[in-house]
């Protein structure tokens, strides 16, 4: 019996950070999965029913399509700068100051974000009104900022860096040798990327290109900030069933869209996971 | 060397000139126009007024205080928290690593929207105990910087042999109090203090729980701005974002003590840091 307990003993360090959690982390994330299934206080599945409506359907496939677009440009466009990065010298100041540029821009989302846009782009914004006065053109246009396309190109803004950050290690544990083995045994610069290069590299870029799905899905403060009208997506209309209370005439509603988003959130995850495992084998 | 050898050079030079050039102004141009927006009179001309708005308006002033408060709340908090729990876990139960690695990444999947539904009903019981002020939202802050200092503090505790030195303390009498707080603390010096700034960035540029719990902080009150004094708010933001850019510089400054990369990839919302720590995993 005491030799049990001494056993024991050393765990009960642990209880502060395990109550914390517990109350902080693990009760809300259980009260979200719960509540969507309650209903005035009673087990319903009024709320889960109510995520088939034609409504949110409509919301979570706009969520998806902008994080989607977001996540593929952002790769694309991430994926090129980290190679031009990743070509140049490897303590050079360029990749540095390329690097903590991003970590910081990666972070660069929110309010501040928005307005930088709005700066740039709005209907008084510096670059719309250089486009009036100088060219005649009118870039502000009925106000695409405000909508799923503005959406795109300012989340764009931050995916860019994050796949840089994410995608530079596994550019750099390709080896120069490979390269030269090929070439000495005749392949072109095309052969190289299409046999050796291009499908060591793609389970890490279709990785990372999950990683920024689910990063623009979850993203909230940019969009709460730029759009104010209306919720063209996810997280939006679960602001908007947060602070008007009842929308479809369903209280808990905000738990089911917020379950809706988990699954969508661990989908993507679980696949990032997989395409994790395969690409570990190789570059390290 | 062959000329085709040259000619590819030659090419890839020019890919990465264009690349820069191109993603450059992408990134250059919004910065631009929020420094150039902050200072422009409507009918012509250039004025500081809106700077100084900065220090003299009192919402914005109290929600800087509120805001930089909840930064040292949050970090102090977190540390007393978790570098206790990460040194114990590592001397006296270290079958427990897994679980803590793991919770301690769970926020990452899951969204600040998310968390928030759920933590309305937990801050009804908070509000009871602490009182109805911006400032218990130390709280929840802890919980989404978590993942961040976890792996801050893991690297550094990686980084010395935490076993020996117990044990060389404790056969000379320490106790395991005096094991973590004059043996191993000022050991990971540097890892408590990237683990410091990044929370610090991440609490000043919350927004999703403190607008959705009602409370005021920093960005809340720069949104709200931005819909009466729109270029007031643009020279918040603006200078929100500078502060943030100089703090993180700093930490890739203490980051390069260990490890010159470190910095950067502790920003990176990766659930599992395998990936994004090749390195670390080989070494």
């Amino acid at each position: 019996m005491s030799r049990r307990v001494r056993r024991l003993a050393p765990a009960l360090g642990l209880v502060p950070f395990f109550g914390y959690l517990t109350i902080f982390l693990l009760i809300p994330t259980g009260a979200v999965v719960v509540g969507a299934f309650v209903e005035q206080d009673r087990a319903s599945l009024s709320n889960i029913r109510a995520l088939g409506d034609e409504v949110v359907l409509r919301t979570l496939w706009h969520s998806v399509v902008l994080s989607a677009e977001s996540a593929v440009v952002g790769a694309v466009l991430g994926g090129l700068l980290a190679y031009a990065v990743v070509t140049g010298r490897p303590d050079g100041l360029l990749r540095r100051s390329v690097t903590s540029a991003c970590g910081v821009l990666a972070q660069f989302g929110g309010v501040t974000l928005a307005f930088a846009f709005i700066a740039t782009l709005g209907f008084s914004g510096v670059v719309t009104e250089a486009g009036r006065d100088l060219l005649g053109i009118d870039l502000f246009g009925s106000g695409w900022l405000f909508g799923l396309k503005g959406l795109t190109l300012v989340y764009t803004y931050f995916q860019i860096p994050l796949m840089v950050i994410v995608f530079l290690p596994s550019l750099d544990g390709m080896r120069v040798q490979w390269r030269e083995a090929a070439e000495s045994l005749g392949a072109s610069t095309w052969q190289f990327w299409r046999y050796i290069a291009g499908p060591l590299l793609l389970p890490a870029f279709l990785g990372s290109t999950l990683l920024l799905f689910a990063n623009a899905f979850a993203a909230y403060a940019t969009a709460a900030a730029l759009v104010s009208q209306g919720s063209p997506i996810l997280p939006l209309l679960i602001r908007n069933a947060l602070t008007s209370e009842i929308v479809l005439g369903q209280s808990h509603l905000a738990f089911a869209l917020a379950l809706d988003m988990i699954v969508v959130v661990v989908i993507v995850m679980t696949l990032y996971a997989l395409l994790l495992r395969r690409t570990s084998r190789w570059l390290r | 060397m062959s000329t085709a050898r040259v000619r590819a050079r030659r090419r890839l030079q020019a890919f990465r000139i264009a690349v820069f050039a191109v993603l450059g102004l992408f990134f250059l141009i919004p910065l631009g126009s929020m420094a150039a927006y902050s200072v422009r009179v409507p009918g012509g001309g250039r004025t500081l007024e809106f700077w100084k708005q900065l220090g003299q308006d009192p919402d914005l002033r109290s929600a800087i205080v509120t805001s930089l408060e909840l930064a040292f709340l949050t970090v102090v908090l977190m540390l007393v928290l978790l570098v206790p729990t990460m040194i114990w876990v590592r001397l006296r139960v270290p079958q427990m690593s897994r679980i803590v690695e793991f919770l301690c990444l769970l926020p990452l999947t899951i969204p600040a929207i998310v968390l928030v539904v759920g933590l309305k009903g937990v801050y009804a019981w908070v509000t009871y105990f602490f009182g109805d002020t911006s400032l218990t939202l130390t709280f929840a802050y802890v919980v989404l910087v978590l993942p961040y200092a976890y792996r801050a503090i893991d690297a550094g505790l990686a980084s010395i042999d935490v076993v020996t030195l117990s044990e060389a303390a404790r056969s000379l009498g320490a106790s395991w109090f005096t094991v973590i707080t004059r043996v191993i603390v000022p050991n990971i010096g540097a890892a408590l203090l990237s683990a410091a700034f990044v929370s610090v960035a991440l609490v000043l540029g919350e927004f999703t729980l403190a607008s959705l719990l009602n409370y005021t902080n920093l960005q809340v009150v720069i949104n709200l701005l931005g819909k009466s004094d729109s270029q007031t708010s643009v020279a918040a933001s603006l200078a929100s974002l500078v502060f943030a850019f100089l703090l993180l510089i700093a930490l890739s400054f203490v980051g390069r003590r260990r490890g010159a990369r470190r910095a950067s990839r502790d920003l990176v919302p990766a659930p599992q840091p395998s990936m994004t720590q090749p390195s670390k995993k080989r070494g």
